[in-house]
């Protein structure tokens, strides 16, 4: 499929989103008109939809959504592209073996079966795909890490570290074990990215047809459950529809409420241990933030066979209250010792990711859905600072009381379930959160969202690394 | 109180006493500072604030400022400072963005005197003025610097730096209103106190953040920058733009800098990261530091040298809770260690190469040259105190002479054009390449071609033995002399240079060889004159002097040395080496001159006539039956190449190695090959045979080596209308949106191959472009210019 002609594949391309746009779920009023059509993106994405097309051979849905953001998605690709093509201590195969495996700690097919296609093109061994059991030592290493990464990243420790690097023949490198983790979080947060934006297969792959079973055939690009929804959902969907005028108070709210913080924040100033136990509380509460609806999904997709044990996951920690031990970013951030460690073992892609997280923190247009000229700047760290402390990790210089003045409760379980769980993300929760913002807004979040859990990974892997070190 | 007084008269002065040692902290530092008095330190942490004092022996806890029943943020400090003109008043960033003075003068246990709360992040960075009494600058994450009179109750000016997080700022010793600030986007802006409006000066300085920075305590245009860039800069700040006069490059990123008192030259730093140690540079000598301090365990994060005129007390504090009093004179010098060696082509072709005496006494087997000519040519102008780091060492120099001519490499360029490498039978190769080989006067080659022919080909097997007997004798005297380059030690790219001299020297096809090259071996015996007895500070460059001038090769002296070059062969170094190198054949009953030692082919002229030699062979031929597998052969083969890439022809071992294949390649490791198939690559790029180079590529079979031209394979071109790059395909410009590459004879766009004229700069399809020149030879866009087509 991928050797196919270059015109062929751009047919093939705007085939699949023109049935995205097709769908009848989520058409109506506004999918249709903001999702893109290939053929009338505007010069900078053109270049950027070429540039993407000749590094992978292919234009993927997750490149047609992220196109919102055209400045990001480039740094995006050429980040993705270089982890994964160009030099770098581990061989093709493996950079693709080791996506898929990350993948499929959050079950997220799509990108699994992308992988599979660039795993066997790179001429990987297919018996591999079986289940990591029969991989190298060396990858079945990994595993326990990715598990870790995954799930708990505070729980990483130099152990882990020095398991791997001192395994005699089946040890890895240095280089090696951060090009890995580098890969491993960035799908991570890739899954994250997949499941929170609903992004549907590829046209050649499984599932990707709809001349498919009418089980499949509704796919479309904001179909969060990414095949796992059920029927009584779309029914619930209908009721969960709120009155605009209720979301567009909604909008004016959070606006008020961003202008009260700025304009009070001087003045009442909380005391250190108000402060202290705002972050413990944020990040306690962060643990309960479920959707009542937690039902069990069973993994019925054959990526589970990279699974060793489906059950170590995010919850089980959660149900069990577990404590999350603080970490300062001020003893250990990106830009000091993080982003100086990646480079150093890899060179290059810690200016690369450096990059990334920076336009994807400061990335804004100045609009909240209707308004513009809206300073974000507060509501974006808000955000990020968020998904930090549901890692553990504290700043701080920060008020953790702003972000339960300006998230609430149906965004924090969006944020919270795309981040820890995002194979649980269902359309219901994608739509109820900020009901009046734009889709482009939507995937901001997203982008958001998984720089911040990438670089919360990183951290914690990144410390283990240099403790190990040390 | 008193009691701090009383030990800053005793100390009084700069009549620092003390040892190197170490104290155990209770938690990690994240800075310390010292007092005016040199007498004590504070030290400031996430969890720890405390003051020591300074004694003869160790460190002893004075005070600590961490009072209060639950510990608060204010006090986890990002930075303290001591003021230097007031021993009372010490100042700290928070973590949390208050920046909080501290006054020792207070009777109460909490010492805290004034809380500012209005910077909305982290404090990166405080900063008092160096002779004001009140004066407070601050620097923090969000962006903003701010001055406070400690006398009010709010900032006194804000600064804003326009972009991102202050990383550092610093007032200049030596102008009152001037401060520096450097920012994590790599910018550093100058600013004038007085005017908080806008910044007087800003520059970028750095790529990435830049974490420190430092004024010169005695010259006032100087600034030192320290970046995660791992690169300290010093600039010039007096003249219109800031000039960088010095970089430094470390091995990580650098967290602090600070110049050594009284030392012009001289500034130590840490890292943030991975590396642990403490390192003084002479900036004059930006490649191994000066003196390193290896005490830390952890990331040394704060430094601070103990008195503004000592040069030789060094503190530092760490991530590995310990504060740490370095002495210079324990420091350990990375000179002692360095091998120093040098290597240096002359105008005529002739190569000088000189390293420490006990690393060529050891390689070679050879015993230090004794004799009575000392340093000839190779001489120290004087001894110089601040040139710490010659003369440590005796050394020994050899100067390799090229006879005039001998360095055409004609016959490399031809050969390697010529042989036949694959795509035909291997007898047919074999015998094209011998014949190439006889062609060029080559006879050895000719002949182990023809060999390699009958062993691998020929229903009839030949012991080589024999028949070689006769060819070798001939070339047994004529050794290499280049030989004596083969250091083993030598990094690869050197390596692969040497090489390159070794194939000159094989290129004197008939010359005499015996007097063509001529050693010369200094004894420099330093150890006498630079005298162990000179204190080792002294040696790090504690006086100012001139600088850089070292190891002055004078031309005229040289020359009139020239005679002595010629030495007798007993001097040439490494001489010996070549007979050992090759290892006897275990199976042959042969002597040490067979041809796998001998084949020289530079002594070709001496050898058997091609007819008769030939007659030879095939006079074997006919006598000897076919018995043995050519397997038998195959140690022997491996041996012969070996030795053609010893004696530098490494052009003959690939292209056998190719030719043979499989045959002989699991005989010989992976390693040596590669080693051989790049050296060979490297050759045949300097002579730019890159169709050759690029053949030998792809019929290489490591894996490494043809992964070669699979790299940058890309070739970026510009736009020929906006003269911007074309980024996403080759004819047609994004920006102008005009097709760039237009063949100048059909006037269309050209996808495929492209040819351009160099001097014109037009071109077209590569047919079209030939079929025109072939009919004239002006450009075929008619600017007039004259093609050439090669």
């Amino acid at each position: 499929m991928r050797l196919a002609t270059a015109a062929n594949e751009a047919y093939t391309a705007s085939l699949a989103v023109s049935e995205l746009l097709g769908c009848k779920q989520c058409g109506g009023s506004r999918g249709q008109d903001e999702i893109l059509q290939v053929g009338s993106e505007d010069a900078q994405m053109h270049t950027l939809f070429a540039d993407s097309f000749a590094a992978l051979g292919r234009l993927d849905n997750i490149t047609l959504v992220m196109v919102f953001h055209p400045q990001y998605l480039e740094s995006f690709l050429k980040t993705q592209h270089y982890l994964l093509q160009m030099d770098g201590p581990l061989p093709l195969h493996y950079r693709h073996y080791i996506g898929i495996m990350a993948a499929a700690r959050h079950q997220c097919s799509y990108l699994v079966n992308l992988h599979v296609n660039d795993f066997l093109h790179v001429g990987g061994d297919p018996k591999w795909l079986n289940g990591l059991e029969n991989a190298p030592q060396k990858l079945q290493n990994l595993g326990e890490l990715n598990k870790v990464l995954a799930h708990r990243p505070w729980l990483i420790t130099k152990e882990h570290i020095e398991g791997l690097l001192k395994a005699e023949e089946h040890s890895w490198s240095l280089a090696e074990l951060v090009h890995a983790v580098v890969l491993l979080t960035h799908y991570h947060s890739l899954a994250s990215f997949t499941f929170g934006c609903g992004i549907s297969p590829e046209i050649h792959c499984d599932g990707g047809h709809t001349f498919r079973p009418p089980s499949v055939s509704n796919y479309c690009i904001c179909d969060i459950t990414n095949g796992n929804h059920s029927v009584d959902e779309m029914q619930v969907n209908s009721a969960g529809n709120v009155s605009v005028s209720d979301s567009f108070f909604e909008v004016e709210a959070l606006m008020e409420k961003m202008k009260q913080l700025q304009e009070c924040r001087d003045e009442e100033e909380a005391s250190q241990e108000e402060m202290t136990s705002r972050f413990e509380i944020e990040k306690r509460e962060s643990m309960f933030v479920f959707s009542s609806d937690d039902e069990e999904v069973t993994p019925a997709r054959d990526v589970s066979r990279h699974f060793e044990d489906t059950s170590y996951g995010y919850k089980d920690f959660s149900r069990h209250g577990m404590h999350v031990p603080t970490f300062r970013v001020q003893d250990y951030c990106w830009e000091d010792h993080g982003y100086s460690l990646v480079n150093r073992l890899y060179p290059d892609v810690g200016q690369l990711i450096d990059e990334k997280f920076h336009i994807a923190y400061n990335l804004t247009y100045n609009t909240m859905a209707m308004h513009k000229d809206v300073d974000t700047s507060m509501l974006r760290r808000a955000i990020w600072n968020y998904i930090h402390c549901m890692f553990g990790i504290r700043y701080d210089d920060y008020d953790y009381g702003e972000i339960n003045q300006l998230l609430d409760r149906s965004f924090k379980v969006y944020i919270k379930t795309i981040v820890c769980t995002p194979e649980k993300v269902t359309k219901r929760m994608y739509d109820s959160f900020w009901r009046q913002f734009k889709h482009s807004e939507k995937v901001h979040v997203n982008l958001l969202l998984i720089e911040a859990r990438m670089q919360a990974e990183l951290l914690y892997a990144l410390r283990a690394i240099t403790r190990y070190m040390t | 109180m008193e009691k701090m007084s009383r030990v800053t008269t005793a100390l009084g002065g700069s009549t620092l006493t003390g040892r190197t040692m170490h104290c155990h902290l209770d938690a990690p530092a994240n800075a310390i500072s010292v007092c005016r008095d040199a007498a004590q330190v504070v030290v400031a942490g996430r969890s720890i604030f405390k003051i020591y004092a300074i004694e003869e022996e160790q460190f002893v806890e004075k005070l600590n400022l961490r009072v209060g029943r639950k510990p608060s943020l204010n006090l986890s400090c990002a930075d303290v400072v001591w003021h230097q003109m007031d021993e009372n008043l010490l100042a700290t960033a928070a973590t949390n963005g208050v920046v909080v003075t501290w006054n020792l003068g207070r009777p109460s246990r909490n010492k805290q005197d004034q809380l500012f709360t209005e910077h909305k992040r982290t404090v990166n960075k405080v900063c008092f003025h160096p002779t004001e009494a009140h004066v407070l600058l601050s620097g923090s994450q969000d962006g903003f610097m701010k001055c406070f009179d400690l006398r009010r109750k709010d900032s006194v000016s804000t600064f804003s730096g326009q972009s991102e997080s202050v990383r550092d700022v610093q007032f200049s010793i030596r102008d009152y209103f001037t401060f520096a600030s450097t920012f994590e986007n790599g910018n550093v802006q100058l600013w004038d106190i007085r005017r908080p409006d806008r910044c007087e000066r800003m520059f970028t300085a750095h790529n990435g953040p830049v974490f420190c920075c430092d004024w010169h305590p005695e010259d006032r245009g100087w600034l030192a920058t320290g970046g995660r860039d791992k690169m300290v800069k010093v600039w010039d700040m007096t003249t219109h733009r800031a000039k960088e006069v010095h970089c430094v490059q470390t091995i990580a990123s650098v967290a602090r800098v600070k110049w050594r008192p009284e030392c012009r030259h001289h500034l130590a730093t840490c890292s943030m990261m991975v590396d642990h140690n403490i390192y003084v540079w002479d900036v004059r000598r930006p490649f191994v530091p000066a003196a390193m301090f290896e005490e830390h365990r952890d990331v040394t994060t704060g430094i601070a040298w103990r008195h503004p005129h000592d040069p030789s007390f060094l503190l530092s504090g760490s991530k590995d809770s310990t504060l740490c009093q370095h002495l210079f004179r324990d420091a350990s010098q990375p000179v002692e260690r360095a091998n120093p060696e040098g290597l240096c082509y002359g105008l005529f072709g002739d190569l000088a190469f000189a390293a420490k005496e006990s690393l060529v006494a050891t390689e070679s087997g050879r015993k230090p040259y004794t004799g009575d000519r000392r340093h000839p040519i190779f001489f120290k102008r004087k001894l110089d105190p601040a040139e710490p780091f010659s003369g440590l060492a005796s050394s020994a120099l050899s100067v390799f002479e090229m006879e005039p001519g001998s360095s055409s490499m004609s016959w490399f360029v031809d050969t390697a054009e010529r042989y036949a490498l694959a795509g035909r039978p291997l007898a047919e190769l074999c015998d094209h390449n011998a014949k190439v080989a006889r062609e060029l006067g080559r006879n050895q080659v000719a002949q182990t071609w023809t060999m390699l022919r009958i062993i691998y080909c020929s229903p009839g097997l030949v012991p080589t033995t024999n028949l070689n007997h006769s060819v070798g004798k001939g070339s047994s005297c004529g050794l290499p002399l280049i030989n004596s380059f083969n250091l083993k030690d030598m990094a690869p790219g050197l390596g692969s240079e040497t090489r390159l001299d070794r194939s000159k020297g094989d290129a004197r096809s008939d010359t005499v060889l015996l007097d063509s090259s001529t050693t010369l071996i200094t004894n420099e015996d330093n150890e006498e004159t630079e005298g162990s007895d000179v204190p080792a500070d002294y040696l790090l460059g504690d006086v100012e002097g001139e600088d850089d001038e070292l190891y002055l090769l004078d031309p005229e002296h040289a020359h009139s040395e020239e005679p002595e070059y010629v030495l007798p062969q007993e001097a040439f170094p490494l001489r010996h080496e070549i007979v050992d190198t090759p290892p006897g054949p275990e199976h042959l009953q042969d002597k040490a001159d067979s041809p796998h030692v001998s084949g020289n082919e530079a002594d070709a002229a001496s050898l058997v006539p091609v007819d008769s030699s030939f007659s030879l062979i095939s006079v074997s031929h006919a006598l000897y039956d076919s018995r043995l597998p050519p397997d038998f052969f195959s140690a022997l083969v491996c041996d012969m190449l070996r030795f053609y890439a010893e004696q530098g022809d490494v052009q003959m071992a690939v292209s056998v190695l190719i030719v043979l294949g499989e045959r002989v390649r699991k005989d010989i490791d992976e390693q040596t090959q590669e080693h051989w198939y790049t050296s060979y690559i490297d050759l045949l790029q300097r002579f730019c045979l890159w169709n050759v180079s690029n053949q030998v590529v792809k019929l290489s079979t490591s894996r490494a080596i043809s992964c070669l031209n699979q790299a940058s394979t890309t070739l970026h071109v510009n736009c020929s209308h906006c003269k911007r790059p074309m980024s996403s395909r080759g004819w047609v410009c994004d920006r102008c949106h005009h097709c760039a590459s237009m063949c100048a004879v059909c006037h269309h766009v050209v996808k495929g191959l492209f040819v351009w004229c160099q001097g014109c700069s037009h071109g077209g399809h590569l047919q079209h472009i030939m079929k025109w020149l072939e009919g004239s030879s002006h450009c075929p866009a008619g600017c007039g210019h004259l093609c050439e087509y090669s």
